[in-house]
């Protein structure tokens, strides 16, 4: 185990004195799982609202659907987006299968739900909590979906990094519809997962710890900023 | 009209290959673990590419899922090991033609304890024998790629089926090579290898070679261009000129001087 160790520090040493082919590959994780969680969010939260407002038969058995969706495994949706994106699949044409844009499609499949589902729980309570003066208004239940999503937009970030926590630690989807091609579509995990392979084990928990440091400065920043968000908020109130 | 708008914003969005509508900068070979994970691909394809100025892009999978890839089309070029299956894969018609590349050879790797005592041995289907006769842990890719046929292959030649006791002293892992040597590391236990994965592994623990030499251990690699006839979208030029390089005299000496702890691994053979 010293021998790991030292094996270790100097794979991590290695890396941070600025392997610009590391960078490339942290700096495409960032991008497509970035990319992948700012379409979720457009997708997800007015779903999300809108399941906690309206009234509709069905609705009960949609949040369920939603909240399994939330534990989809990863290697099924690589799996059925390699089967759309396939050449001999039905949007086979756009040739996007093994881009960066393949990998973005399977982490919006995953991550959609998550943030819909957090958004739910989030708007419900905020509905209650402002039923009287919202039907006091004349506001009908739908038009105040945009209304509730600004005034919760700060517990809503909650739900943006639960699903880029999804989105940048997955593998098994974006190793089948990326192909984990060098230089193309080679991210943390899907490197990780290959220098496992190699049995370079030192360098594959390396970069394991590179990835989390990642994940908590993302955290860090985005906490900061609605910390600073919520105090300027309170100096106008 | 809808197509074209999707394009270019995912060109100017910098997501997609950009000019890749228009010519063939760059092919899609499905190829097998071992040849990306010893480097060789790293190492040769460079010369190809400043050469032809086309970027070749490794998808490295089990050969059984490379060849499934490339019938749906996707893939321009497949270079993989199980001849058997290649053939027929141009027979059915999702390749053009299919091409000796190179050849190596599988190792039988284990434990330094060998409780099976098996070293030094040079008969495989003996020593396979034998490891089944001690029940020790013997690990099996169990994926359906290349070396796993070829596994199958010698179970069926000593008469034994080890699938009978699988979970027992018979283990399959489902995974490439890589993680079943990892595996097999872990629990001091039999695999089948090829000797270029088993180079270039960096986690052998208690491992080595244990039984080497026996001709049935021949792994020949083949190179198929997929049949353009069955995907139009199939960029057969690029594709045919990357065959052309790997077969010809640049690719064949290119190929040979690969070297893995000061050995050659990949044999050059094609004719």
């Amino acid at each position: 185990m010293q021998n790991f160790a030292a094996e270790f520090n100097s794979a991590l040493a290695l890396i941070l004195e600025g392997d610009s082919e590391l960078w490339a590959i942290v700096l495409l994780s960032l991008q497509v799982s970035v990319f992948a969680v700012l379409i979720s969010a457009v997708i997800g939260m007015p779903i999300g609202a809108a399941l906690a407002v309206a009234r509709f038969p069905g609705r009960r058995m949609m949040i369920v659907l939603m909240n399994a969706l939330m534990g989809f495994p990863p290697v099924v949706v690589g799996l059925l987006v390699y089967l759309m994106l396939s050449r001999s699949g039905p949007l086979g044409i756009l040739e996007l299968l093994y881009t960066p844009t393949a990998m973005i499609i399977a982490q919006v499949v995953l991550v959609t739900p998550i943030i819909a589902a957090l958004t739910r729980q989030v708007i419900e309570m905020l509905a209650e909590e402002y039923s009287e003066q919202l039907r006091s208004l004349g506001v009908s239940r739908l038009a105040s979906v945009p209304v509730l999503l600004w005034d919760a937009r700060l517990a809503l970030i909650t739900a943006l990094l639960a699903g880029f926590g999804r989105a940048i630690a997955e593998v098994g989807a974006v190793i089948i519809v990326g192909g984990n091609i060098n230089h193309v579509t080679r991210v943390m995990t899907t490197t990780i997962a290959l220098e496992t392979s190699k049995g370079n084990l030192a360098l594959a928990l390396a970069l394991g710890a590179i990835l989390i440091g990642i994940a908590v400065a993302v955290n860090a920043i985005v906490s900061a900023l609605s910390l600073r968000a919520e105090q300027e908020g309170l100096r106008h109130a | 009209m809808f197509r074209g708008i999707i394009r270019a914003a995912l060109i100017t969005l910098g997501l997609t290959a950009g000019s890749a509508w228009a010519e063939e900068p760059f092919i899609v070979v499905q190829s097998t673990t071992s040849t990306q994970n010893s480097g060789l691909l790293d190492y040769i394809l460079p010369w190809f590419e400043a050469e032809s100025g086309i970027d070749v892009r490794v998808v490295a999978v089990g050969t059984g899922q490379a060849i499934r890839n490339a019938i749906n089309g996707d893939g321009d070029v497949l270079l993989v090991h199980a001849k058997t299956d290649e053939e027929q894969f141009v027979a059915d018609g999702w390749g053009v033609e299919r091409k000796d590349l190179m050849y190596n050879d599988f190792v039988l790797v284990g434990p330094k304890s060998d409780p099976a005592q098996i070293k030094g041995g040079s008969d495989i289907l003996t020593a396979l024998t034998a490891v089944a006769a001690a029940d020790a842990p013997f690990v099996s890719r169990g994926d359906d790629s290349g070396t796993h046929k070829a596994e199958m292959g010698h179970w069926v030649a000593t008469d034994i089926d080890p699938t009978q006791d699988s979970g027992s002293w018979y283990r399959e892992t489902g995974s490439g090579m890589g993680a079943t040597l990892n595996v097999a590391s872990g629990m001091d236990a039999y695999t089948l290898t090829d000797r270029a994965t088993w180079l270039s592994f960096g986690n052998k623990l208690n491992l080595e070679i244990l039984v080497e030499g026996d001709p049935r251990l021949f792994n020949q690699y083949g190179v198929i261009l997929v049949n353009p006839e069955k995907h139009p979208g199939v960029r057969a030029n690029a594709g045919q000129r990357f065959i052309d390089w790997l077969t010809g005299p640049d690719g064949q000496a290119a190929i040979e001087s690969f070297k893995l702890d000061d050995q050659q691994v990949f044999f050059p053979n094609a004719n």
